[in-house]
């Protein structure tokens, strides 16, 4: 019985990544799949660097941790445009994509000065 | 209250009147708050009060006198001898660089050279206008512009506010509120709209308030606490996905710019919960994502399996973390918030700041007045409509009177959540009851609208009396308890005229004016800092309290013998020793009542030298009479304290005011190791100089048993008070 379970809670998980995938597939308009091919290259990033450290030390760690956080910062500002241009979703934020862009726009250069900084 | 009919009054708009007096209202409150502020400029002078504020001033000065570069990279030579203190890098650069921008503005811009000491002494009542319109603005997002008004007044002069940021408080608690009221306004706007600007704004703020005070600690719990809250209560929306992660991505980062708080946003164990809450609210996302996707059942065993993974590994690395040391463990003063005599037994240093103590009962109610007791009214009617933005205040309000009453110092952020949610209670209540309209609506009798009228008259002329009350509390509170600024103090001449005793004034002149440049003072810390802004010696140990161990050496040269506080003296370069003694005018805030806690410092580095139960007699008494025990008379700090005593009482028995003890004439001591040269004119402050090795080899206690029959010689001079800076 045991492993009847375990087998079905598999087997909703592939169903559950299956369909979902489906379905975002589904939904891509050229806008997001740009957003989403960038936030793609942004984990890369980030994930890079970060083996980077495991390998090789994190000697200069205000640059480890400026490069490593403008890729956690740069993709959660990323991912909040993309809700925002979401069209299900102008009704939450009663905004529109334009104020949407000049608010990242701002939001991002603010980021990235303080990196610059952080990075000395 | 919007009309949708535009009304004239007079042939204006409505709303236009409504907005002048809006503008007449604040500016009308800003006063109020800055010139309850003043009573002690009025009275004394413009003085900085206390002890931190002379640090602040101090460091104040460097930064305008200095550029910017040298105040970061500043190495302090003239405190913690012979260590030094890496003042830059170890203190919040908000408060100095907040007033030297004030001071470069007003010079260079508008050509005005006002005195730095004067911008630093009228800060804080500046800053505290601006809070009361950051309340209005955080209040009026919880319920109406109505509530907003009566909160900024409230904040404007609740005394609990007041008593950190009066004219020459210039600590960073001063600006600190201020900012922790606009961050909490920009962060519940960004979270009631989902903008990723107010976001951004938060974490400017929130990055001021880190460069300001360590209190910022507080911001960056409460709002993962926020957040984590309106998470489990199911109420995840991509608002709150967008304002918060705004505000953690660029507010951590902002924040490690700050050199003293370095990395800790990503070491800290304080600091882990919000970091926790930003990956939870990820996966919330991600899963709320797939839950719009999938039929329910399927997301409910994708959501127990993804659950126990994430809970398993977050424990997990947090407990592994730590012991790999990747993590700092808690810190003290954070334990002391959990455990109450946490601090007692383990940190002494920490329990023996009187601000660190647990707030006494009637505390709460002199610090708030009635807005004590409409707090929970306002807490209950967020409990009644219970949207996002109320729960905030909810949390803070809990979290806040909990952490109140453990410390005394953090009345200080338990004040504005009172004020926010008494303001919501009041304004309720006269939403409700200034409602007149159905006395010219209603078809009720005449009878009933007697009734309800007079009902209503009642409550609300009695709510009109208890606003007065408040003010005229407040005022009182704020006049006889919070301005005075504890370097000079007030007191009655037998004829009832008021005096001023200024020895500590006196005392630093006469140390900075008859000591060489580079003396070295000895003191107990509390003085550190007095001594560094008036005196410019230099000192052993100051307020900063950075490291126990050097003072617990100064307790120890204070609580031994001469012959090994001298060894220890000479060890440090000791020239002066500088003391504190109430006994002659009754001043109870002395060094003999802060005995025991050098003595439990001490003994903390030196357990088997110092032992607590050596000072108290044989029944457990703390006594400096005829009855105290052999340790207790002595130990420097005894002998410093009663020596030549006795000649104020013409060779009687002399009466220890402050202790109400009298200390017989056999028992006056003497000293041999050092030499009194300074005494201030109500006996306040007393300096020694340490006496050099004698010059015959002999010891001090005979060479200066020798010398006993030669004529005293004490320099008696007096500092001119007029030719004060």
């Amino acid at each position: 019985m045991k492993k009847s379970t375990k087998t079905s809670v598999i087997d909703d998980l592939v169903n559950t990544i299956n369909t979902t995938y489906s379905d975002y597939v589904k939904s891509l308009t050229p806008r997001t799949k740009l957003i989403d091919t960038f936030l793609l290259y942004l984990l890369a990033l980030g994930i890079l660097q970060f083996i980077y450290v495991l390998l090789v030390g994190n000697f200069p760690f205000n640059a480890f941790l400026g490069g490593f956080i403008s890729c956690v910062g740069q993709f959660v500002l990323v991912v909040n445009l993309r809700l925002q241009y979401n069209a299900e979703n102008f009704k939450i934020f009663n905004s529109t994509p334009e104020r949407a862009l000049g608010d990242f726009i701002f939001a991002s250069l603010i980021l990235h000065f303080i990196v610059y900084h952080f990075i000395n | 209250m919007t009309s949708t009919t535009k009304l004239k009054v007079l042939g204006i708009n409505i709303e236009t009147i409504k907005l002048l007096l809006q503008v007449i209202i604040f500016i009308s409150i800003a006063g109020a708050s800055i010139s309850s502020r003043l009573f002690s400029v009025i009275r004394f002078e413009s003085i900085i009060h206390e002890f931190d504020p002379w640090f602040n001033f101090r460091a104040t000065k460097y930064l305008v006198n200095h550029s910017f570069y040298d105040f970061l990279n500043w190495f302090d030579d003239r405190t913690w001898y012979p260590l030094g203190r890496v003042t830059g890098g170890t203190l919040y650069p908000g408060l100095m660089v907040t007033s030297g921008v004030i001071w470069h503005t007003l010079r260079d811009w508008f050509g005005l050279p006002i005195d730095i000491r004067n911008i630093c002494v009228l800060l804080a009542p500046a800053f505290s206008g601006l809070t009361a319109i950051f309340t209005y603005f955080l209040t009026t997002e919880m319920k109406d512009s109505n509530a907003g008004l009566l909160a900024a007044i409230f904040m404007g002069i609740a005394p609990g506010y007041i008593s950190r940021s009066v004219a020459g408080s210039y600590d960073n608690e001063a600006i600190a509120i201020t900012l922790l009221m606009a961050t909490f306004y920009f962060w519940i706007k960004s979270m009631k709209i989902g903008s990723v600007f107010y976001g951004t704004l938060t974490a400017l703020f929130y990055f001021y308030m880190v460069s300001a005070w360590g209190g910022y600690v507080f911001i960056t719990n409460l709002i993962p606490l926020h957040v984590f809250v309106l998470l489990l209560m199911g109420r995840y929306n991509h608002k709150l996905y967008t304002a918060y992660n705004t505000w953690y991505a660029i507010g951590t980062l902002a924040s490690m710019q700050i050199p003293f708080v370095g990395f800790l946003p990503i070491r800290s164990n304080d600091h882990m919960a919000a970091l926790g809450v930003f990956g939870l609210i990820q996966l919330v996302a991600f899963g709320d994502y797939i839950k719009s996707r999938i039929p329910e059942k399927q997301f409910k065993t994708f959501l127990t399996v993804s659950m126990i993974l994430i809970a398993g590994l977050g424990i997990g690395g947090l407990i592994g973390l730590t012991a790999l040391g990747w993590i700092a463990p808690w810190t003290g003063r954070f334990y002391s918030l959990w455990d109450t005599s946490y601090a007692k037994i383990h940190i002494p240093i920490i329990a023996s700041v009187s601000e660190h103590q647990p707030t006494a009962w009637p505390a709460f109610f002199f610090d708030t007045s009635m807005l004590i007791w409409l707090f929970p009214v306002g807490v209950y009617l967020c409990f009644q409509d219970l949207k996002d933005e109320h729960l905030f205040v909810i949390i803070y309000g809990v979290l806040c009177s909990y952490f109140a009453g453990v410390m005394v110092r953090l009345m200080l952020t338990l004040t504005p959540i009172i004020c926010v949610s008494a303001a919501i209670a009041i304004s309720k209540l006269f939403d409700v009851y200034l409602d007149l309209s159905e006395f010219w609506h209603s078809s009720s009798s005449t009878r009933t609208k007697l009734f309800t009228g007079l009902s209503k008259l009642l409550v609300l002329s009695s709510f009109t009396y208890y606003l007065f009350f408040f003010v005229y509390h407040c005022t009182w509170v704020t006049s006889n308890a919070y301005s005075s600024p504890s370097v000079v103090l007030a007191s009655k001449n037998p004829d009832g005229s008021p005096a001023i005793i200024d020895d500590y004034r006196e005392a630093y002149y006469w140390l900075r004016m008859n000591t060489a440049e580079d003396a070295k003072v000895m003191s107990w810390w509390d003085y550190g800092y007095q001594i560094g802004g008036m005196a410019d010696r230099t000192t052993l140990v100051d307020n900063n309290t950075w490291n126990n161990t050097h003072i617990a050496t100064v307790g120890k040269a204070m609580c031994s013998s001469e012959e090994v506080a001298y060894d220890i003296l000479k060890q440090h370069d000791v020239d002066y020793v500088l003391i504190i003694f109430g006994g002659v005018i009754g001043f109870s805030g002395d060094d003999i009542n802060k005995f025991l806690w050098m003595i439990r410092i001490s003994e903390g580095i030196w357990p088997d030298e110092i032992h607590e139960r050596d000072y108290f007699t044989e029944r457990g008494e703390y006594r400096v009479d005829g009855q105290a025990p052999k340790a207790m008379q002595e130990s420097l700090m005894y002998k410093m304290s009663y020596y030549r005593f006795h000649e104020l009482f013409m060779g009687r028995d002399a009466v220890d005011r402050v202790r109400n003890q009298q200390i017989p004439i056999q028992n006056a001591p003497e000293l041999s190791v050092l030499d009194e040269v300074f005494t201030s004119t109500n006996w306040i402050v007393r300096i020694y100089k340490v006496k050099d090795a004698d010059n015959l080899g002999r010891d001090l206690k005979k060479a200066s048993a020798f010398g006993k029959n030669s004529k005293k010689t004490r320099i008696a001079k007096k500092p001119k008070i007029d030719l004060r800076e």
